[in-house]
C-alpha cells in the first residue's frame, strides 16, 4: 500500500522507508516559525537554561503580527527586545511590524514548500498545508526546543480524504465549504488525523481558496491540512523561492481512514453562530441578525482577492450608518496589489476603516476589539466566546463577501443580492 | 510535584467537571493578557460558574472531548499549572494541549468514559505511571490511554527544556 502526503513527509523527515499511522518518530523540520505572541517566551525559555543558539537561521521565520503596531507601551517594549533576541540568535528571517500576518508572510515569501514539514508556534500554522507542505501549531517550550535542535517528536496520523466533486456555485466561497464541512461533520472530525482536499473542487480553486481552506482545517482539530501540489501552486512559488519546487501529492493506493464525498455544487453562503465555529447555519435560514462591526481580515480571509471581491460589492454603496466596517489586509504585498488595483480606493469610498496589515482584533489582541453586547461578523475563523474583545460580544463568521454585504445592511445578509 | 525533578507519580483531588469542546481562550482570555495574574486568574475557566471562587490548589479537572481545542497558547496549560491544577483528565484534548503540556510537565491524560465516571466534587486519583484513574468517592476505576515511552520520559524529565538542557550538558 502507497503513503498518504503526511505519511510521506514524516517517512522522509525521520529517515524512514515508510511510516504508518501510530508510529511515533523524531523528525527534522525544514522550519520553524513564531511570532510576537510566543517567540519571547520561546527566547526567555532557551535563555533560561543558558542554550542561546539555533540549529540553522536560515530554517527558522520570526513575524510581528499579532500586537501591530505596538497597542501599548509594554507591547512596545516587547518588540524592541524581540528584533534584539532575533538579532542576538542570528536568525536571518524576521518580518517586523507591518509587513503582514504570519500565514500569509509565509507562503508570500517562498518559506513553505511542498512536501516540507513545517512547525509554527500558531495553531493556524496548517495554512500551509495548501501548498502540500506538512505544517501545524505547537506551543512555545516546543518552539524553543525545535529552534535549537530542528528535530521534534510525530505520532503518524492517519488521515481523512474530502472529494470535494461538482462547482462551488456563485457567490459561494471556499469559506462557505469550510463552513459547511464543520457544520456537517464538526470541531472534532480530525482531531489527531490529518486531512487531504482533492477532487475537482479542489483542483479548480485558488491558491487563495486553498489557503483559506488549510487555515480552517484547525478549526475540524486537524494535524495538516493538504492540497496536493499541482501546476497552480508551482506557478504561485516559483518566482518566490530559489529552492527546487515540484508537484507532490500522495501515492494512488494510499489508505485512508476515511473518505467523504462532498456535493459543493449543493452549498449556499454559510454562517457560524455564537460561540462555535461548527454552531453552522446557510445565511438564508438565519433570521434578522443586526451587527454593530463588520470585519474583513485575519490570516483566513483578507488576501488580494479577497479585498477585490468585497470592494465589486461596495462599489458605489456605503457602510450602514451604526455600522463599522474594519478592513485589515493580510501583508504589505496584499495592501500594495489593493491599492494598485483600486480595490482600496472602492472600500474607503464606502466607508471603510482600513488598518496596519496584522491580526487585528480577531484574538482580541489589537484594533477593533467589540464591546459588551455587541455583534460582529467576521471573515475570521474563530468565534469563541471573548475571543474578538469582551466576554459578553458575540462573533459570526462568515465569507469576505458575506461580511461585505452585512456591512451595507448593518445586518448579516445573504452576499449573492449584491452581485 | 517538583517541578524541577519532575512529578509525583500518583496525583489526588476534588474534580470540576467540564463539558466538550473547552478551548485555550477559555484558560488564557485574550483581553487578559496584559493584566497582573491576581486579576488574571479571575478569568481561567471563568466559563464554569463557582470555579473562579471555588477553585483551591490541587483541585483536578475531568473533562469531555477536545479539551484544550483552538489557539496554540502555551498560556493554556500554563496557568492551569500556575493555578496548581493538579491534573486533567479528558475524553479527548486539543492536540497542541496535549503536546504543550507534555513539554511543560504538566501532567494530563486521555481517558475514555471519564466524564460519566464522575461527578462534580468526587474525588480522583490519577496513578500517571500506571494510566489508571480512580473515583475514590464511589470506589471505580478507569485506564487511560498510557503515553508513549519517549513522552514520559520527558514528563519524568521535568518537561523538554530540561531535557534539552541535560542533553546539552552530556554531549559537553
Amino acid at each position: 500500500m502507497g503513503m498518504t502526503m503526511a505519511e510521506k513527509v514524516l517517512a522522509r523527515a525521520a529517515a524512514r522507508q515508510r511510516v504508518s499511522p501510530g508510529d511515533f518518530v523524531t523528525a527534522h523540520v525544514d522550519l520553524v516559525m513564531s511570532n510576537d505572541a510566543q517567540f519571547p517566551g520561546s527566547y526567555k525559555a532557551l535563555d533560561d537554561i543558558g542554550l542561546k543558539r539555533v540549529f540553522d537561521p536560515e530554517k527558522i521565520v520570526v513575524v510581528i503580527d499579532h500586537w501591530v503596531p505596538a497597542t501599548s507601551p509594554a507591547i512596545a517594549e516587547m518588540h524592541t527586545l524581540m528584533r534584539q533576541q532575533v538579532k542576538e540568535l542570528g536568525i536571518r528571517h524576521f518580518y517586523d511590524v507591518g509587513v503582514g500576518i504570519e500565514h500569509n508572510v509565509v507562503p508570500e515569501k517562498g518559506h513553505a514548500l511542498p512536501g516540507d514539514l513545517i512547525v509554527g508556534s500558531d495553531s493556524h500554522s496548517t495554512t500551509y498545508g495548501a501548498l502540500g507542505a506538512a505544517s501545524t501549531g505547537i506551543g512555545l517550550t516546543e518552539t524553543a526546543y525545535a529552534m535549537v535542535t530542528g528535530q521534534l517528536w510525530f505520532q503518524v496520523p492517519p488521515t481523512i480524504r474530502f472529494e470535494l466533486e461538482g462547482t462551488l456555485a456563485r457567490g459561494v466561497t471556499p469559506k462557505d465549504l469550510m463552513l459547511a464541512l464543520l457544520g456537517r461533520f464538526g470541531t472534532q472530525v480530525a482531531q489527531y488525523k490529518a486531512v487531504e482536499f482533492a477532487g475537482p473542487a479542489a483542483d479548480s480553486m485558488s491558491i487563495e481558496g486553498r489557503l483559506t481552506m488549510s487555515n480552517i482545517g484547525s478549526e475540524m482539530g486537524a494535524k495538516f491540512a493538504f492540497f496536493a501540489a499541482d501546476a497552480k501552486t508551482l506557478a504561485y512559488l516559483r518566482p518566490r523561492t530559489d529552492r527546487p519546487v515540484q508537484v507532490f501529492g500522495p501515492d494512488a493506493d494510499a489508505g485512508y481512514e476515511a473518505v467523504h464525498r462532498i456535493d459543493c455544487s449543493a452549498i449556499e453562503p454559510q454562517v457560524a453562530l455564537p460561540h462555535q465555529p461548527d454552531n453552522v447555519k446557510p445565511v438564508s435560514e438565519l433570521g434578522e441578525i443586526w451587527i454593530q462591526q463588520a470585519f474583513v481580515g485575519s490570516c483566513t480571509n483578507a488576501r488580494a482577492g479577497d479585498l477585490e471581491r468585497v470592494a465589486a460589492i461596495l462599489k458605489g454603496r456605503k457602510v450602514a450608518p451604526g455600522t463599522r466596517l474594519l478592513v485589515i489586509p493580510a501583508s504589505h504585498e496584499v495592501m500594495v496589489e489593493a491599492t494598485r488595483n483600486g480595490s482600496l480606493a472602492v472600500l474607503v469610498e464606502a466607508g471603510a476603516m482600513i488598518a496596519t496589515p496584522g491580526c487585528g482584533p480577531c484574538g482580541g489582541g489589537s484594533t477593533g476589539v467589540l464591546g459588551p453586547g455587541e455583534n460582529g461578523i467576521a471573515s475570521t475563523n474563530r468565534n469563541f466566546k471573548g475571543r474578538m474583545g469582551s466576554a459578553e460580544s458575540f462573533v459570526y463568521l462568515a465569507s469576505p463577501e458575506t461580511v461585505a454585504a452585512s456591512a451595507i445592511e448593518g445586518r448579516i445578509t445573504d452576499p449573492r443580492k449584491y452581485m | 510535584m517538583d517541578g524541577k525533578s519532575g512529578m509525583s507519580l500518583v496525583i489526588k483531588g476534588k474534580v470540576w467537571k467540564f463539558g466538550d469542546d473547552i478551548n485555550t481562550d477559555y484558560m488564557a482570555p485574550g483581553f487578559a493578557k496584559s493584566q497582573p495574574w491576581e486579576l488574571a486568574r479571575k478569568s481561567i475557566l471563568h466559563i464554569h460558574p463557582g470555579f473562579t471562587e471555588g477553585f483551591a490548589a490541587g483541585d483536578v479537572i475531568v473533562a469531555g472531548e477536545n479539551f484544550g481545542c483552538g489557539s496554540s497558547r502555551e498560556a493554556a496549560p500554563a496557568n492551569l499549572k500556575r493555578l496548581q491544577v493538579g491534573c486533567v483528565v479528558a475524553e479527548s484534548f486539543g492536540r497542541i494541549f496535549l503536546r504543550s503540556s507534555v513539554a511543560i510537565a504538566f501532567p494530563v491524560l486521555i481517558c475514555r468514559g471519564v466524564s460519566r465516571a464522575f461527578e462534580e466534587g468526587d474525588e480522583l486519583e490519577l496513578n500517571y505511571e500506571a494510566s489508571l484513574v480512580r473515583n475514590l468517592t464511589r470506589g471505580t476505576e478507569l485506564n487511560g490511554t498510557p503515553l508513549p515511552a519517549e513522552l514520559v520520559r520527558i514528563v519524568a524529565a521535568g518537561g523538554m527544556m530540561q531535557l534539552l538542557k541535560q542533553e546539552a550538558g552530556a554531549a559537553r
